[in-house]
C-alpha cells in the first residue's frame, strides 16, 4: 500500500490486513506503555485545509503512538489561504521530509491530486476529501462492526469479514463522504448495505451503487439491521431547499425515541446504533439513542486510533519499493 | 513469505528429523525446569510463527514432567514485528497477536523461545518488546537450532541443536502445527544450499 | 523555402486530392486559386507535392479563446493565431470573454487589427451579447457590427444569456444586420458549483454535478424563442444526446438554429474525470459514452453543422491544483483536425468532404466570413488546407504553438497531420511547421 486515498480500491485482503492490524494496535493502546519505536524518525504531516479537531487529534494520537513526529499544519488561516496553491505547500513539505501527509480538504480528489503528481514523494492519506471518500473513518466503522458482529457469532474477529451482516446507513448521502466510503467498504467486506435518505439527498446515479435504497426509515428498521448508521445533517442543507424542515426531517429520518422503543420492543437486542460525529442530538439522533447501550459512538472514536495507527504503520513501515524476492526473515 | 515459484535450491539435506525434533525438545523441557530448579514462575513466550508452537510443545512437556502447572497457563506469543531493526527494508508485514499467559510477565521468569537462532536480531527486538509489556525477573532463550552468524551479542541458554552453517545456506524448520509438505503435516529441519 | 516570404510568389499544389475525391493540381496566384486540374504547368511556381494529401478549404474556427487583451499569460493573438494556421485553419472567431470583453467597438477593433499584425489567419472577434458578460442589458451590438471588425456572430460564451427576455431582445435586435447569437447553453441555476457531468461517475466521486438537463433546457427555450421573432440561433458546444434531440426536432420544425460540437466532446467521457487531473475539466463538461455516441451521429447526419474547437488555453497554474480550483478549458487548434479524422472519418461515419463542410463551409456560412469556406476552384480565395492523412503522431503540449499546455489528448497518438496552411495565397505553414506570416503590405 503506498498511498490511503480511497476504500473504493481496496481489495478485501488489504482491507482485512488493515483491519487485523488494527486489533494488535488495539491492543497497544491497552497496555501500560501505550508506545511503538516503529515509525521513529518518521515525519507525518497533518495538513488540514478545513477544519476538524476530532479527526486531526486522532491522526495526531496514532502517529505518535507509533512514535513519529508530527507536525500540525492548519492550511486556513496560512499563507495557503493567502494564494499559496496545493502544489506549493506540497513542495514545501517535500523539502522539509516529510513521510506521510494526512490531508483533509474541502474539494473532492485534492488528495488524490497529491498523490499522483510529482509534487511530493511523501504516502498520502486521505483525511477526508470533500463529499468524496473518508476511508479511515469507514476502516474504524468497518472495525467497530466486526468486533460487534464476532461477538454476536461468538468467534474472534482477525480475519474475518462482514458477510451476511445487514447494515442501514441514514441521511445525507449526497453530501457524505463517510457514506460513500462506508458503501464500499462494507461491500467489499461482504455486508448488505440500505441507504435510507430523503430523494433530495441521494445522488444521480445511486442506482448503479451495489446497495439497496430505501425513502422509509421504519420500513428499514422493521427487516432488522444489524447496524444502524445515521449521517450528521447541516441545518444549511434546510435553506437550499433539501428538505422543508429540520422537523420534518427528524420526523422522517431521525433516530428517535419512537424507532428506539419500536427496535427495543422487535427484540433487535444485538442492534447497534453508530454516527460518525459530531452529532447533532435532536435532529439526526435523539439523546436517549445516543446514549444508549445500543450506541457505538465511543467505541468508534477509540477505535479510530487504532486504525490510524494500522494505517499509518502498513504505509510507512515497509520497503516502499516494489516487492523483491523475500529471503527468510533474519533470524 | 517465501517466494518457492520455479528456483529451488542446488541441494537439500534434512538435518532434524521428526524424532530427533521431540528429543531436543525433551531435553530443552528438562534443562529449563533444571536451571530454574522448578516450574514456578516459569512463562514461555513463543516468537511468532514457529517459536509458537515449539513453546507450546515445550509447556506440554514441562507440564508432563512437573504437574504442577498447566502448559496452557504459561505459554505465551510475543510479537515482534514492531521491534524490529530492518522494518525498512523488508515488504510490510502485518503484526500477528502478542498474547500473555493471565499471570501477565511482571517478575516471572520469562523463556523466549523460537526455532532458528541466526544473527540475533530477532532476539534484540524481542527484549524490547518485553520491556514495554511488564518486568521479568529473569529472561532466557530457548531455540531449536541454533546456525551461528550471530551479529549481536547474544547467546541462547537452551540449544537443541548447533549447525554450523555456510551463509548461502537456508534453514528450513518445518513444524505440522504451521507447515505441511504436499498437503501433510511435516516435522523437520533442513538444511538448503543456495549457492549459485 | 523558407526563406522567401515572397507574397506575389506563386504555388503549384501538385495532386492533392480535393475533399478527399480526384486529385488535382492546384495553382495559387495572388491570393486566389489561379487555376485548378490535372497537369497544370508549374511555370515558375514553387510546386508542392500533395500526392497522398487531401486538399480542403482552409478551416474556420467559430469558438476561440485567444486571452487577449487580459490575460496574454494564458495566449495571444500571435501564439493563438500561429495555433490556428498550424492546425489548419485560416479564420478563427475570437470570444468575447477577454479582459476588457469585447462588448464594444473599441475592444472588437483592437483584436481584428492584432490579427491582421499577427498574420497567421483571419483573427474575427465575436461580440459580447451583453455588458461585461453580465447577462443584464445588452451590448452595442450594432456598433461592433457597423466597426472595422464587422462582428457578426455574438456571444456570452462562458456565460449563459439565462434571461429569457433578454435573449428574445439579442434574437430579435441581430435581424438588422444579418447577426447570429451563439448560445453557452447552461442554465445557472441548475449548475450551481457544478464540477462534471451528473451522474454515475459524480456520484462515486463526490463532486457537484452538472445535469444535462441545464443545457438542454435552455437549448429548448431558445430554439422556441428563434422560432417566435425569426431569428438564428447558434448552439455553441452541443454536448448531451438530449440537446441533439431537441436541435433535430427544431431543424424539422424549419427554426433557424445551427448547432456546433467540440472535438473533444466527440470522444472523451466523464470516466476520465476519475483520475481528478484538472485537464480534462471544462465546460460544458465531458460527458457520457452514450452522449458522444449521439453526437458523432449528431453531426454525421447533419443535424449538428459544425466543430469547433472551444480552444481554452490556461496557463499551468490554472491547472496544478485542485480539481474544484482548476480553470475550465481544454486547448483545441492543433489536435482538433486529427480528433475530427480519428473520430468522425476513420469510424466511417463521414467523408473527407463532410470534413470541408464541418469545419470550414458552414462555420463560414454561420459566420458570415467572406472569402472562407469556398469551394477550391478556379477563382476562389485561396485559403487551402493540405493534410495527410495517412500520418501519425503523438501529441506532446510542450512543443505545441499555443501558450496553453491544457491538452486532453497529451500522450495519445492522433492520425493525420496538417502538412501545409495557405492563408489568402500564403503559405503559413509548410511542411508540417510554421513558415511565415502574411505581411499586411501583401494582404
Amino acid at each position: 500500500m503506498r498511498h490511503l486515498l480511497s476504500t473504493e480500491d481496496l481489495d478485501k485482503a488489504e482491507a482485512i490486513r488493515i483491519l487485523d492490524t488494527a486489533e494488535e494496535m488495539a491492543a497497544v493502546s491497552e497496555r501500560e506503555v501505550k508506545k511503538l519505536p516503529v515509525l521513529r524518525g518518521r515525519t507525518v504531516v497533518n495538513l488540514f485545509f478545513e477544519d476538524s479537531t476530532r479527526t486531526r487529534i486522532s491522526f495526531e494520537a496514532a502517529a505518535k503512538r507509533l512514535s513519529a513526529d508530527v507536525i500540525n499544519f492548519a492550511a486556513k488561516g496560512s499563507s495557503v489561504s493567502k494564494g499559496e496553491s496545493l502544489k506549493d505547500t506540497a513542495q514545501t513539505l517535500e523539502a522539509m521530509g516529510a513521510d506521510a501527509v494526512v490531508i483533509r480538504h474541502w474539494a473532492s480528489g485534492a488528495p488524490a491530486r497529491l498523490a499522483t503528481s510529482d509534487w511530493i514523494d511523501a504516502a498520502v492519506v486521505n483525511a477526508g476529501d470533500g463529499t468524496h471518500e473518508h476511508p479511515t473513518q469507514a476502516l474504524l466503522d468497518a472495525f467497530t462492526m466486526r468486533r460487534n458482529w464476532a461477538r454476536v457469532n461468538g468467534t474472534g474477529s482477525a480475519g474475518t469479514d462482514l458477510a451476511g451482516m445487514k447494515v442501514a446507513v441514514v441521511g445525507d448521502v449526497l453530501h457524505s463522504r463517510v457514506a460513500r466510503s462506508n458503501l464500499w467498504l462494507l461491500r467489499t467486506l461482504g455486508a448488505d448495505v440500505t441507504l435510507v435518505a430523503p430523494p433530495t439527498l441521494l445522488p444521480v446515479g445511486v442506482e448503479h451503487w451495489p446497495c439497496t435504497v430505501s425513502y422509509d426509515l421504519d420500513e428499514t428498521l422493521a427487516g432488522g439491521p444489524d447496524a444502524v448508521m445515521m449521517l450528521r445533517v447541516q441545518g444549511e442543507r434546510m435553506n437550499a431547499a433539501f428538505f422543508p424542515s429540520t422537523r420534518e426531517y427528524s420526523r422522517r429520518w431521525g433516530f428517535d425515541d419512537r424507532r428506539l422503543a419500536a427496535l427495543d420492543a422487535a427484540g433487535a437486542k444485538e442492534t447497534i446504533i453508530m454516527h460518525p460525529g459530531p452529532m447533532n442530538r435532536g435532529l439526526e439522533i435523539s439523546a436517549a439513542a445516543a446514549d444508549s447501550p445500543r450506541s457505538t459512538v465511543l467505541q468508534q472514536v477509540r477505535n479510530g486510533v487504532s486504525v490510524r495507527m494500522a494505517a499509518l504503520y502498513l504505509l510507512l513501515s515497509g520497503d516502499s519499493t516494489p516487492a523483491a524476492p523475500t529471503q527468510e526473515a533474519t533470524r | 513469505m517465501n517466494t518457492s515459484g520455479t528456483v529451488s535450491p542446488q541441494s537439500s539435506r534434512v538435518v532434524l528429523a521428526e524424532a530427533d525434533i521431540d528429543r531436543a525438545l525433551t531435553r530443552i523441557a528438562h534443562e529449563i525446569l533444571e536451571s530454574n530448579k522448578g516450574s514456578k514462575d516459569l512463562v514461555l513466550l513463543g516468537i511468532p510463527r514457529r517459536g509458537f508452537p515449539l513453546a507450546r510443545r515445550l509447556a506440554a512437556k514441562i507440564e508432563a514432567a512437573d504437574g504442577s502447572v498447566k502448559a496452557d497457563d504459561i505459554t505465551g506469543q510475543l510479537d515482534v514485528t514492531m521491534f524490529r531493526d530492518d522494518l525498512k527494508r523488508q515488504p510490510t508485514r502485518a503484526p500477528l497477536p502478542t498474547q500473555l499467559p493471565s499471570s501477565g510477565i511482571d517478575d516471572k521468569v520469562v523463556v523466549l523461545v523460537d526455532d532458528v537462532l541466526y544473527s540475533g536480531r530477532t532476539i534484540r527486538a524481542a527484549l524490547d518488546a518485553l520491556v514495554d509489556l511488564g518486568r521479568p525477573r529473569i529472561v532466557r532463550l530457548a531455540v531449536l537450532v541454533d546456525r551461528g552468524h550471530r551479529e549481536l551479542p547474544i547467546r541462547a541458554d537452551h540449544v537443541g541443536k548447533n549447525l554450523p552453517t555456510s551463509s548461502v545456506e537456508k534453514v528450513r524448520v518445518r513444524l505440522a502445527e504451521t507447515d505441511a509438505r504436499d498437503g501433510a503435516p511435516v516435522n523437520e529441519v533442513v538444511i538448503e544450499d543456495w549457492s549459485a | 523555402m523558407s526563406t522567401a516570404p515572397e507574397t506575389s510568389a506563386a504555388y503549384l499544389i501538385r495532386g492533392a486530392a480535393i475533399g478527399g475525391g480526384d486529385r488535382t493540381d492546384l495553382l495559387v496566384r495572388d491570393g486566389i486559386i489561379a487555376e485548378t486540374g490535372t497537369g497544370v504547368s508549374a511555370s515558375g511556381a514553387e510546386v508542392i507535392d500533395a500526392d497522398g494529401l487531401v486538399a480542403l478549404p482552409g478551416l474556420v474556427d467559430l469558438h476561440t479563446h485567444l486571452r487577449e487583451p487580459g490575460r496574454e499569460d494564458a495566449e495571444t493573438v500571435e501564439t493563438g493565431s500561429r495555433a490556428a494556421a498550424l492546425g489548419g485553419y485560416t479564420a478563427v472567431h475570437a470570444m468575447a470573454n477577454s479582459s476588457p470583453v469585447a462588448d464594444t467597438a473599441g475592444v472588437v477593433e483592437q483584436v481584428f487589427t492584432l490579427g491582421q499584425k499577427a498574420g497567421w489567419t483571419d483573427v474575427r472577434p465575436v461580440g459580447a451579447v451583453t455588458v461585461g458578460l453580465a447577462g443584464e442589458r445588452l451590448a452595442e451590438l450594432g456598433a461592433m457590427a457597423d466597426s472595422r471588425a464587422r462582428v457578426r456572430v455574438f456571444s456570452d460564451d462562458g456565460m449563459c444569456v439565462h434571461d429569457p427576455i433578454l435573449m428574445r431582445r439579442a434574437l430579435e435586435y441581430v435581424k438588422a444586420f444579418d447577426g447570429v447569437i451563439a448560445q453557452h447553453a447552461q442554465e445557472p441555476r441548475l449548475t450551481d458549483g457544478a464540477q462534471m457531468n451528473e451522474g454515475a461517475v459524480s456520484a462515486v466521486l463526490g463532486m457537484t454535478g452538472w445535469p444535462a438537463v441545464a443545457e438542454e433546457s435552455i437549448i429548448a427555450r431558445d430554439v422556441l424563442l428563434a422560432q417566435h421573432v425569426d431569428s438564428r440561433l447558434h448552439v455553441c458546444h452541443v454536448s448531451t444526446a438530449g440537446s441533439v434531440e431537441i436541435i433535430r426536432w427544431a431543424k424539422q420544425r424549419g427554426i433557424k438554429v445551427t448547432a456546433e460540437v467540440t472535438p473533444h466532446h466527440l470522444w472523451l467521457t466523464d470516466e476520465l474525470v476519475r483520475s481528478y487531473d484538472p485537464v480534462y475539466k471544462v465546460n460544458p463538461p465531458l460527458r457520457t459514452d452514450e452522449d458522444v455516441k449521439a453526437l458523432r451521429a449528431g453531426l454525421a447526419d447533419g443535424t449538428i453543422d459544425i466543430v469547433g474547437t472551444d480552444h481554452a488555453p490556461h496557463p499551468s497554474e490554472a491547472k496544478e491544483c485542485e480539481w474544484a480550483q482548476a480553470a475550465m478549458g481544454m486547448t483545441g487548434l492543433e489536435t482538433a483536425l486529427s480528433v475530427v479524422q480519428h473520430t468522425m472519418v476513420e469510424s466511417g461515419l463521414v467523408g473527407w468532404d463532410d470534413v470541408a463542410r464541418v469545419m470550414s463551409t458552414a462555420p463560414a456560412g454561420i459566420g458570415q466570413l467572406a472569402g472562407h469556406g469556398q469551394p477550391l476552384e478556379t477563382g476562389s480565395a485561396a485559403n487551402i488546407t493540405l493534410v495527410d492523412p495517412a500520418a501519425r503522431w503523438q501529441v506532446d503540449p510542450q512543443r505545441m504553438a499555443t501558450k496553453g499546455r491544457n491538452s486532453p489528448f497529451a500522450g495519445r497518438e492522433l492520425p493525420g497531420r496538417v502538412v501545409a496552411t495557405f492563408y489568402r495565397g500564403h503559405p503559413t505553414v509548410l511542411d508540417g511547421a510554421l513558415n511565415t506570416p502574411l505581411t499586411s503590405e501583401g494582404a
